[in-house]
Order: C-alpha cells, then sequence, then structure tokens
C-alpha cells in the first residue's frame, strides 16, 4: 500500500515537470545549465527566506510572516535571474554557439521558470514522499487520508505555476507592463495563503483554488506567448 | 601517493604504473562490487545463491575491464567509470569516521588547488612533462565527454585509470583545456570536457555523506551546488585555458550548503511541511 501510493504520489507531483523535461529540455545542454541554474537561485532566495525567517524570533510562530517574505524574496529573486540572463546573453552565445536558445526570451523564461519550479516541488514534496515509503499509513489514528494526496497536487501545481510564472514575469519586465508583475506577484501570495489553510485539512477547498489559479495563470501565459484558441485547435486536430 | 606516481611517470615506469592502474581496478569491480551486492541483498532481504552470483559478477566484472582499459561504446565506458567511482566514494562514506569526512573533504580541495596550481605542484609537473613528451595524459583516465579519436601512440600508454587504492591523495584534476588538446593531436575530431575520476569520487563522497542523514532537502541542495561549482569551474576554464583543479570551487559550494540547508533551511521547510504550506 505504501508503495503504491509513494509512486502514485511521486508520478502526480512529478509526472509532467519530468515530460516537460525530456520532451523540451533534455536534448539542450545549455537548456539544462540554466535549469540548474536557476534552481541554484531559488535554493539562494530559499535560504535568505529561512535566515530570515530563523532572525525574527518573535514571529516565528506566526508562519503567514515567513511565507509573505519568501514569496517576495523569490520574486525578487526571479527579477535577479531576469537580469543575469540579460546581461551574460553575450557570453552564454559564445559558450553554447546556439542563437536559437539564447535569443528567445520565451524560451529562457520557461526553461528558468520549470528550474524554480522542480527545486521549489521537489523541496517541498521528496521527504513527505519519502515518509509516504515508511511503514505507517496516514489518516489510520489520527491525520487525513488525503494528506499525501493533497501534498503530491500542490507540489504539481507550485511546479507548472513557477514555469507560467516566470515566462509572465519575463515578458512583463521585458514590455515594462506592470500589470503583468504584479499579477504574478498576487497570484503566488494567493496560493501560498491559500495553502495555509491546509493546516485546517480544509484540502478540497484549497485544491479547488489552486487549480484554479493553475488554469487562469496558464491562459494568461499562454496568451502572451501568442497563443490563441485557433492554433490550440489545430495543433490538437492535426 | 601523488608524489609517487608522480617520480614513477618521470621515470617512465610505465609498466608498474599500467600494473597498478589494471589490479586496482580489478580489486574495484569484482571485490568491492561483490561486497556491495552482497549489502543491498542484505538490506532488501533478497536470497540469491552462489551460483547466480558468481555468473552476475564474473560478466560484470569482465566487461568493466574491457570497457574501462580497452575499447568500449562510450556510454558503457562513462557509465563503468561512474559506477566505479560511486563504489569508492562508498567505501570512504561508510569506513571513514564522522569529522574525519568532512576534514578530509576539505583538505582534499586545498590539496587540489596546491597541487595543480603552484609551479612545484605534482599535478602541474605532470601535466608538462606529458606536454613534453608530446604524450596524452593518461588518455581516457579521465572522464571524457566524447570520444577521442587518439592517433599518438605512446608506449602503450593507453590505460584507464579507475581510482587509487584507499589512501587519500590522488591527482584529482586534469581537466585539460582544449587549446592543450589541440596542441597534442592535430588529427583530433572530437573536442570534450574532460573530469578526472577523483573529482568524481569526492564530489560522490560529499553528497553521499549529505545524504546519510537523512534528510532529502540537504542532499539536494548539496547535489545542486556541486552542479553549480562545477559550472563555475569549466566557466573559468573556457576562460583561462589551462588546467584548473575541479575540486575547490564545488566542493565549497557542497559543503556550504549542505550546512546551511541541515541547520538554517531544514527547521524552515519542515514546520511548513507540517502544515503543508507551499511557498
Amino acid at each position: 500500500m505504501t508503495l503504491a501510493e509513494f509512486f502514485g504520489c511521486a508520478f502526480l507531483a512529478f509526472g509532467p515537470p519530468l515530460a516537460m523535461f525530456c520532451y523540451t529540455i533534455s536534448d539542450s545542454p545549455i537548456k539544462i545549465i540554466l535549469l540548474i541554474f536557476s534552481s541554484f537561485l531559488w535554493l539562494l532566495a530559499l535560504l535568505l527566506s529561512s535566515i530570515i525567517w530563523f532572525i525574527f524570533i518573535p514571529l516565528k510562530s506566526y508562519l503567514i510572516f515567513g511565507v509573505v517574505v519568501s514569496v517576495l524574496i523569490q520574486e525578487a529573486f526571479r527579477f535577479i535571474v531576469y537580469k543575469l540572463l540579460d546581461k551574460t546573453s553575450a557570453g552564454l552565445e559564445e559558450l553554447a554557439g546556439n542563437s536559437l536558445v539564447i535569443h528567445n526570451k520565451t524560451v529562457l523564461a520557461y526553461v528558468s521558470g520549470l528550474g524554480f519550479g522542480i527545486i521549489s516541488g521537489l523541496f517541498q514534496s521528496v521527504n513527505i514522499l519519502a515518509d509516504a515509503l515508511g511503514p505507517g499509513t496516514m489518516g489510520l489514528k489520527s491525520g487525513s487520508e488525503m494528506f499525501f494526496l493533497t501534498s503530491a497536487t500542490m507540489a504539481l501545481c507550485i511546479i507548472l505555476l513557477h514555469t507560467f510564472w516566470s515566462i509572465i514575469f519575463f515578458d512583463g519586465i521585458h514590455h515594462r507592463n506592470k500589470a503583468h508583475l504584479s499579477f504574478v506577484i498576487l497570484s503566488h501570495l494567493f496560493f501560498s495563503i491559500t495553502t495555509l489553510l491546509n493546516s485546517s485539512e480544509i484540502y478540497s477547498l484549497t485544491i479547488i483554488l489552486s487549480v484554479i489559479n493553475v488554469i487562469l495563470t496558464m491562459c494568461f501565459a499562454f496568451k502572451i506567448v501568442g497563443g490563441t484558441f485557433e492554433k490550440l485547435k489545430r495543433c490538437i486536430i492535426c | 601517493m601523488t608524489v609517487l606516481l608522480i617520480v614513477l611517470y618521470k621515470k617512465r615506469c610505465y609498466r608498474i604504473i599500467h600494473g597498478w592502474l589494471i589490479m586496482s581496478s580489478f580489486m574495484l569491480l569484482f571485490l568491492f562490487s561483490y561486497l556491495y551486492l552482497e549489502e543491498v541483498l542484505r538490506a532488501y532481504n533478497i536470497p540469491m545463491d552462489y551460483p547466480t552470483a558468481l555468473f552476475v559478477m564474473w560478466n560484470f566484472g569482465v566487461v568493466g575491464m574491457i570497457a574501462i582499459h580497452w575499447q568500449a561504446p562510450l556510454r558503457l565506458q562513462q557509465a563503468y567509470l561512474i559506477f566505479v567511482s560511486a563504489l569508492m566514494a562508498l567505501v570512504f562514506v561508510k569506513y571513514l569516521p564522522e569529522y574525519t569526512t568532512w576534514v578530509v573533504l576539505a583538505v582534499i580541495s586545498i590539496w587540489d588547488l596546491v597541487a595543480v596550481l603552484s609551479p612545484k605542484g605534482p599535478l602541474r609537473i605532470l601535466v608538462e612533462t606529458a606536454q613534453e613528451r608530446n604524450e596524452q595524459i593518461f588518455p581516457a583516465l579521465i572522464y571524457s565527454s566524447t570520444v577521442l579519436y587518439s592517433i599518438v601512440e605512446s608506449a602503450g600508454f593507453n590505460q584507464e585509470w579507475a581510482s587509487t587504492t584507499t589512501t587519500v591523495t590522488r591527482p584529482a584534476s586534469d581537466n585539460l583545456t582544449e587549446a592543450q588538446r589541440q596542441q597534442q593531436q592535430m588529427e583530433e575530431e572530437e573536442r570534450g570536457i574532460k573530469l578526472g575520476l577523483g573529482d568524481f569520487i569526492f564530489y560522490s563522497v560529499l553528497v553521499g555523506k549529505a545524504s546519510s542523514y537523512g534528510d532529502w532537502n540537504t542532499t539536494i541542495a548539496c547535489f545542486v551546488a556541486i552542479l553549480i561549482g562545477l559550472c563555475l569551474t569549466l566557466l573559468l576554464l573556457a576562460v583561462t585555458r589551462k588546467a584548473l583543479p575541479a575540486l575547490p570551487i564545488s566542493i565549497t559550494f557542497g559543503l556550504f550548503f549542505c550546512f546551511a540547508t541541515s541547520v538554517i533551511v531544514k527547521p524552515f521547510t519542515e514546520t511548513l511541511a507540517a502544515e503543508q504550506v507551499f511557498i
């Protein structure tokens, strides 16, 4: 039972990102390096937010403080990723020799968003998954039996969301569109604050709200990269 | 150990080095692999009869020897090199005491820095001697990312140096730059990045030690940090175009992130995970 649960939750959380990685990123070494690079920057953001949470001892018990600070720091680091990629684009081109990737801002945004997402999803779900493999069963004596499923769903949502957010964010910076930037920040805050309800175990509400968030952000990102309903229809039908 | 090796190389005692390489890779591929197989079977409570084990080990070992010391498809050779390095690292993680491992990692990256960059450093002498003699530096002893079209025949010195014995120091990094390799072999078609096997071993030791604390976050953070260190080293390589030590930057990043994650990030993520809050 635990093995089945482990594999089920693992593939639920990491199936789509793995597919995205295998089909779009694994063939190009420069994209892999960019992915790892943005993962590293997310780790730095996490480190910084942990330090701040650590230091402000009176506010430590109010998780909402830590969450809001962390969200803002992550978005700041997303901005830093953009700036770094911008500054090093000449050097990257020399190294990679593949200007198709470097000059295409959307691809860069996608790769760095996926990097953020994968490391974020990994960090927040892998310990839970490892516990899922253990001998116990959640919900038998206490807790909710939906715990692992919710955890995996949320991990999937955050991975996808990070990808879309980066696309919208990079576009917002590039075209100096404040509305896009504020959409990303508000969406992230909305997602994280919704998850604060998870402790009260109203999983149905949090999952539904998060999935709505994902779909909305997905449509927005799709529109930004120039997708239309017509193109989508042609893509599916042909 | 390194100094002994350099002395042997300088005195052209190729046979001794040759024999030592074969012996150490033989030992690793057969003895240590068998011990590892035993441990795995014991851990998962899987019974296996001796004939099957003998058959598996024999095939595995022989293919390994051929892949490392002679010719084999590139991916197979790379796979065996990685396996052998990971096995070596496991030996370190399992048998070295707690703090010794950390100190060894720190000291060896400083040693690596000194050995490669200082003018009297053994590895630098190795690189320069090999250049003088117009030989490849321990051809394919290093993990190379592409196939070498090796034209230069040098006294049968085309051996794969799988790893050293259990003593600590080894020539860790022989990052040949593209410029140097072109000097040595004009006819070479493929250029690849070469990384010493000792580097693999010590990266694996670091990640193995980080994972032995049971926390996945620390392991993943360490892993990403080492990769970024390696990227930075390669970047530096592309800029400076000479042999560089691969250990210091990666090990420093890895050690820093390992400790930072386990001390500072872990309480935060544990609190978040308990409430299932996603940031």
